[in-house]
């Protein structure tokens, strides 16, 4: 955040960023409690936001529970990640019918993406899940073959990113580079502050944010602002519940691919693919093809997969991945080795869903600890 | 079948405005039925079809509408005409309803997708294709391109092993080859059958006593993955470098532009990095069982 313009808005002016967001139509997602948790939904104002509400991880573990202050962002990450919004699991690619007027009686024609290109502003979003919208990026739209769906859904976002003061037990972005604070990749920065007044730093990080935050009525930040935000994040990265030093492990997976561990954790994983539906960078899909009752029309459509189905890596005479071990070497060395090699940083942002999400808890920084002998540390490990 | 003077155009596709992964409708001109179970498909492309731009190698998504698709490469064809071949086997849903297609009927095609065997390459030296079974049907347009200019090589060896001696594929091509005395042809069968008068063993056997100079030579591999291993592993214990092997590699491709992540082997998106891909970065990769 850069510290030469920063302000402060009150948190009784929040609505109106809402609504300056909310202009022209543009819709506002955000933060909501539903479905006892954390989730993303539209955001008409800031009565909408989980007031006072946090949430509790560990590993296979999650629990909204209420604060004993009103932080509107005071908990760490839901099960969704923004990739819902930007990459959702289910895309049209195209439909197409036999019986045409023209030269050919096939005709195929790509889908109407106005709904997906619609604007949109996304707010309260966590550094990890800011550094995961970079790599989705970087793949998405980053190389010769673009996702159109993805293409459509970027052009028009605005970011309003939102620090990290209360990291989960499964959170590790600091020791990823990821976070707690947003660095880059945003319109808006905010950092809610609740000593005092309940307010908010505000930092623009690009032309559009300094425009938004001009009209805003804000004021310029004081020492003492700027230095509870600071307190914030240092206690933030203290709060850390997870620690993976990231630096060694992509070589070090490389040298790793037959050792014993992937048969302790194969024994402990179900290959049930919750992993990679919470993780914000997973990108995998596969195409469903619908037909009529004749079979003449049909469309394609684009749907998250995982490489841990045993159709994944299919081709004729069975699959290449059959077992577990396989599988689950495949996910974490693409994760930490192999999409350094694709896409220069790792595919993981230190969001901890795949820890939480997993209905047996296994831990991917005690995994990779075990693996390469990597330093992991977990201040708030529980024995269960 | 393209005569040997109807060559493809070695010049990168331009992507088609609609996005990669909205298929093209081409109609079916003829189909030859190869063996019991694999038939080639000459595709009427529309002029300026980026498909018709192919490099040997490379390789197209094919399905009839409804049914999904699959990666085939390309076999051959005569771009300049306006038709690309592939030679599908009938080996799941989707090449089931390809091998039944009939002249006129049409089908949705996106590509050409891939890295190409670079032929070229071999120039001044000779040039190994060995072959397994389907196989052949990606090496055919290189084959070509080495014989169209068959003075800029030296030796050309294709070493091909079937199954059976019926599962031979091009094969009054292949007549016609065996009667050039500057190409030389070895054929070799897993299972002889009565009458059968050839070789019997695997392809791997061949390369042993084949006439190359492992120092000027480059190898083109395409078959099964243990074929390739082996075949790759004799060429090298004979002296050609690694680097100077290339094989075809086989994984899922759903999207054939490297979005779908099925093709992954190791750091490599087998349909962008590959299917042809050098033998010193397929080796490594290929040592560890399910990869």
């Amino acid at each position: 955040m850069s510290a030469d313009r920063l302000e402060v808005l009150a948190a009784d002016d929040f609505d109106v960023l809402v609504r300056a967001l909310a202009e022209g139509g543009r819709e506002v997602l955000g933060p909501v409690l539903r479905d006892g948790v954390i989730a993303i939904g539209p955001v008409e104002s800031a009565a909408d936001l989980p007031q006072g509400w946090t949430d509790e991880q560990e590993r296979g573990t999650y629990r909204v529970q209420p604060r004993a202050d009103a932080a509107w962002f005071g908990y760490a990450v839901g099960p969704q990640s923004w990739k819902s919004v930007l990459f959702p699991a289910r895309a049209l690619l195209w439909s197409g019918a036999k019986g045409g007027v023209g030269e050919h009686g096939v005709e195929v024609s790509a889908p109407d993406r106005s709904a997906a290109a619609r604007p949109r502003a996304l707010l309260g979003v966590r550094s990890c899940d800011l550094a995961a919208i970079g790599i989705q990026d970087r793949v998405l739209l980053g190389r010769p073959a673009v996702d159109a769906d993805y293409a459509a859904r970027r052009a028009d976002v605005i970011v309003v990113a939102v620090t990290c003061g209360f990291p989960a037990g499964t959170c590790f972005c600091a020791s990823m580079g990821t976070g707690p604070a947003p660095r880059t990749g945003y319109d808006l920065a905010l950092t809610e502050l609740l000593d005092g007044e309940h307010r908010f730093l505000v930092a623009a990080g690009s032309p559009r944010g300094a425009a938004l935050l001009a009209a805003l009525p804000t004021r310029v930040a004081e020492d003492a602002d700027r230095v509870a935000g600071e307190q914030l994040v240092a206690s933030s990265v203290a709060r850390m519940g997870r620690w993976l030093d990231v630096g060694p492990v992509p070589a070090a997976l490389r040298g790793a691919l037959e050792h014993p561990r992937w048969d302790d954790v194969a024994a402990r994983c179900l290959s049930c693919g919750s992993c990679t539906l919470v993780c914000p960078t997973c990108f995998c899909t596969a195409v469903e093809e619908t037909t009529d009752l004749v079979g003449a029309s049909a469309a394609r459509t684009r749907v998250w997969d995982s490489c841990f189905t045993p159709g994944f890596s299919y081709i004729h005479g069975g699959a290449v991945r059959q077992t577990t071990r396989s599988r689950y070497r495949q996910w974490l060395t693409h994760k930490m080795s192999t999409w350094v090699d694709q896409f220069g940083t790792p595919g993981c942002v230190g969001c901890g869903r795949c820890i939480t999400w997993c209905p047996v808890g296994i831990d991917l920084t005690e995994e990779v600890g075990a693996l390469v002998g990597a330093h992991v540390d977990e201040p708030q490990r529980q024995d269960r | 079948m393209a005569s040997l003077a109807e060559l493809p155009r070695a010049a990168a596709a331009a992507a088609p405005a609609a996005g990669p992964l909205v298929p093209r409708v081409v109609r079916v001109e003829r189909v030859h039925r190869e063996t019991r179970d694999t038939v080639t498909l000459a595709l009427r492309l529309p002029p300026g079809d980026p498909a018709l731009e192919y490099r040997p190698g490379q390789f197209d998504m094919l399905g009839p509408l409804g049914t999904g698709e699959v990666p085939i490469s390309v076999s051959g064809g005569a771009p300049a005409a306006g038709t690309v071949e592939h030679t599908v086997r009938d080996v799941g849903g989707v090449t089931r309803l390809l091998c039944g297609l009939r002249p006129g009927d049409e089908l949705l095609l996106r590509g050409p997708y891939g890295t190409a065997w670079d032929a070229e390459d071999g120039v001044g030296g000779d040039v190994v294709l060995v072959a397994g079974g389907i196989g052949l049907a990606p090496l055919r347009p290189a084959l070509l391109q080495v014989l169209a200019a068959r003075d800029r090589y030296r030796n050309v060896v294709l070493l091909y092993g079937t199954r059976t001696p019926r599962d031979l594929l091009f094969s009054r091509e292949l007549d016609r080859l065996r009667r050039r005395r500057d190409v030389v042809l070895e054929h070799t069968a897993d299972y002889a059958e009565a009458g059968w008068r050839g070789r019997v063993g695997v392809v791997t056997d061949l390369v042993g006593r084949a006439p190359f100079d492992p120092g000027t030579t480059l190898a083109l591999v395409c078959g099964p993955e243990v074929m390739m291993r082996l075949t790759a592993t004799a060429l090298v214990d004979r002296g050609v470098p690694a680097s100077r092997v290339r094989v075809s590699l086989e994984r899922a491709m759903l999207c054939g532009v490297g979005l779908c992540g099925h093709c992954q082997l190791g750091p490599l998106f087998v349909c962008t990095d590959g299917p042809v891909v050098s033998w010193d970065t397929a080796a490594p990769l290929l040592v560890i069982r399910e990869r």
